[in-house]
């Protein structure tokens, strides 16, 4: 351990935990603030989101859409890159899994239709994800701004796309026709026998979640690319002297970034909503980044997050039920916070754990 | 055809003043070397308070007071997480973005239950329009009467506030000390280190600045261009804002063309809504919504100039290795 360190399991064990736990006393003020009783709010949180079988289901299916673009994120964070395109890709990967559902639907099942599916929600997101990737590879533009803007292309083309092209004959909504059982995945309590979820959509997509954990764990461990992409994100200079090529692995990075936000789509599309709507993301691209700053980048922490906003989304929900003053847009408020302690204020409490280790390492260094 | 155009020139006056706003607030931070992605979530923030705090003093003046002084704290969190405590700018941007969406919703359920709203302002809650002087004697006359009666006269007090915020940035940034050592600090923090000048005091000094500007882009949202807050009423103006002053290449003069650039489409999108123009057909809005931000893309791509962002830009400064 060097000075101004601290031991692993503090630094990605009990950071975060205390950065969440300050971002929960300061959301507890809010409930003060709003004049209910913030213990009661926990209690219900807690309950509505792990307490029964239903709510254990949507707390899965909401970490699902999470998992995916945390993953999104932490992939592009490994070589030093920030994809806060996440929405925008998740976006286009829907249009990809709708393309794949409405051709093929009514004529195979629908595990004939999922390579396609999945195959599609990557290839959208990635594509709409290799532009900022090439101009910020080979022209130098930022690509945190160039994602910010085609999160905002991607709202205006997707809008374009279900009310001039896409919408079901004869509707005025912005949607697409509903699939056919050949572009539904099947629930999760439906393939785990004595499992039950209720009406909780969770559904086969949580296990495609998890395999693409152990997809990217295996592809940042344990592959050279892998390795080039990590050695680039630590030190682009050295990487280019080592003879990797920054323009191939900005590109590689960030499509594969694209491509798992743009899976989001599959437990959201085919797992859920069984049709094409507009909005559909609504914000889970945005959140990514804050499970991936809390997971650390690392697949299992990104589970854990997931998991965690999950709770956060399920319980809220149940908390907006329960206690009608708390709207759901409380669990935004969450969000945020999360965000700001996990994520920009992470080093905040650092100098004070330091002391504290310091203290408690000190007379063990020098036995008197 | 001029009556139209002065009608269309008119309307994107008063869409290019939030744009022209909050561009302007972004501006001093950036300049400063802390990027801002924030902007939306101030904006917001201090729609929300103007609206609220001119609903219940039933005056617009302390509608604008609480919409800086949201926008200043909102700011300040941005400045304590990204100066003070090294935090990533982006990061920290996005969770105000988040906070503020969830707050304005939230207490304004809460305190009006009005379903997000804020109580519907008239009279002293508002700014009104302002008559400039002669603009009813010129009415009258041709192309003067147009532009001068029309364009010029008939905007309230904020949208002159705006564009009277070009020349004065431009005057701080290029002609006084403290914009000197402003522009300084977001290209090479250490020389202004060097020379003895707090690079933390003079970040926040420009993240306040910062909050000033985007707590009057707010104010005019909900106080001066509408009746009252409406929730994320903001509809991503902030972004726009972020894009025109980029576009803009950080420079105030043109990003006052930027977002006038940005306010036309805007208002030629609403213009043209369901209208067919002769050879092209009907253009969907869709398109002209997202000019804005494909132009930017091109922008950024170098294919018309080149923007080259503050160099210390979205880097915290260490004074000091521990």
């Amino acid at each position: 351990m060097r000075a101004g360190q601290l031991p692993r399991w503090a630094d990605y064990g009990l950071m975060p935990a205390i950065n969440v736990v300050a971002a929960f006393l300061v959301s507890g003020l809010v409930v003060l603030l709003i004049g209910e009783n913030p213990v009661e709010a926990v209690r219900i949180l807690v309950w509505g989101a792990l307490g029964w079988n239903e709510g254990i289901g949507f707390t899965l299916f909401y970490a699902t859409n999470f998992i995916f673009t945390g993953l999104a994120v932490a992939v592009a964070f490994h070589a030093g890159l920030f994809n806060i395109g996440g929405e925008g890709q998740a976006y286009l990967g829907g249009l990809g899994v709708a393309l794949a559902c409405l051709a093929l639907d009514r004529f195979v099942p629908w595990w004939v239709t999922l390579p396609v599916a999945v195959a599609g929600a990557a290839a959208a997101g990635a594509l709409w994800a290799l532009v900022p990737a090439y101009l910020q590879a080979r022209r130098g533009s930022h690509v945190v701004i160039t994602t910010i803007m085609f999160n905002f292309i991607a709202a205006s083309l997707m809008v374009y796309l279900l009310v001039n092209v896409m919408a079901k004959t004869g509707s005025m909504q912005p949607e697409t026709r509903t699939f056919e059982a050949g572009g539904r995945l099947p629930l999760l309590q439906s393939i785990l026998p004595g499992v039950d979820f209720g009406s909780a959509p969770v559904n086969l997509s949580f296990v495609l979640a998890l395999l693409s954990c152990v997809l990217v764990w295996v592809l940042i461990w344990r592959t050279r690319l892998g390795y080039e992409i990590r050695t680039f994100g630590a030190s682009p200079g050295a990487a280019v002297y080592a003879g990797i090529s920054p323009v191939r692995i900005t590109i590689v990075t960030m499509l594969i970034s694209g491509g798992l936000a743009g899976m989001m789509a599959i437990n959201e599309i085919m797992g859920s909503q069984h049709r094409l709507l507009i909005e559909f993301v609504s914000g889970y691209g945005f959140v990514g980044i804050a499970v991936a700053l809390m997971g650390r980048a690392h697949p299992v922490g990104i589970v854990l997050a997931a998991i965690l906003f999950g709770i956060l989304y399920q319980g809220g929900a149940e908390l907006a039920f329960e206690m009608p003053a708390i709207t759901r847009d409380m669990i935004v408020v969450i969000q945020g916070l999360v965000i700001l302690f996990a994520g920009a204020l992470e080093h905040m409490f650092r100098p004070l754990l330091l002391r504290l280790f310091g203290i408690i390492a000190a007379p063990a260094s020098k036995p008197a | 055809m001029f009556d139209t155009l002065i009608l269309i020139l008119d309307s994107t006056v008063r869409l290019a003043t939030p744009l022209l706003l909050a561009a302007l607030a972004g501006l001093y931070s950036e300049r400063s070397g802390v990027f801002d992605i924030g902007l939306e979530g101030k904006m917001l923030g201090a729609a929300f308070a103007a609206g609220a705090a001119a609903a219940v003093t039933g005056s617009a003046w302390a509608g604008l007071a609480a919409g800086i002084l949201v926008a200043i704290a909102l700011a300040l969190v941005h400045g304590f997480a990204c100066i003070t405590h090294r935090g990533n700018q982006i990061v920290s941007g996005v969770a105000i973005n988040f906070l503020a969406i969830g707050l304005t919703a939230l207490l304004g359920q809460d305190w009006f239950r009005q379903g997000g709203r804020t109580p519907p302002l008239s009279g002293d809650g508002r700014f009104t329009n302002i008559q400039l002087p002669f603009a009813e004697a010129l009415r009258d006359v041709p192309v003067i009467g147009g532009l001068y009666s029309e364009l010029l006269s008939g905007h309230n007090l904020l949208v002159y506030v705006a564009f009277l915020a070009v020349p004065v940035t431009w005057w701080v940034l290029f002609r006084t000390r403290f914009g000197l050592r402003l522009r300084a600090v977001g290209e090479n923090p250490a020389a202004v280190d060097t020379a003895g000048i707090s690079v933390t005091w003079l970040r926040y000094r420009a993240v306040i600045c910062t909050g000033i500007l985007c707590g009057v882009a707010g104010t005019y949202l909900s106080v001066a261009q509408s009746a009252g807050f409406i929730k994320d009423m903001t509809a991503g103006k902030g972004f726009i804002a972020l894009a025109a002053l980029i576009f803009a290449k950080w420079k105030p003069v043109p990003v006052m063309f930027a977002c006038l650039l940005f306010g036309f489409l805007d208002a030629a999108a609403i213009r043209l809504q369901g209208q067919e123009i002769p050879g092209i057909g009907e253009v969907p809005v869709q398109a002209i919504q997202a000019l804005p931000y494909i132009l930017t893309v091109v922008l950024l791509a170098g294919f018309i100039g080149r923007a080259v962002p503050p160099k210390a830009g979205g880097v915290a400064y260490v004074k000091e290795r521990t």
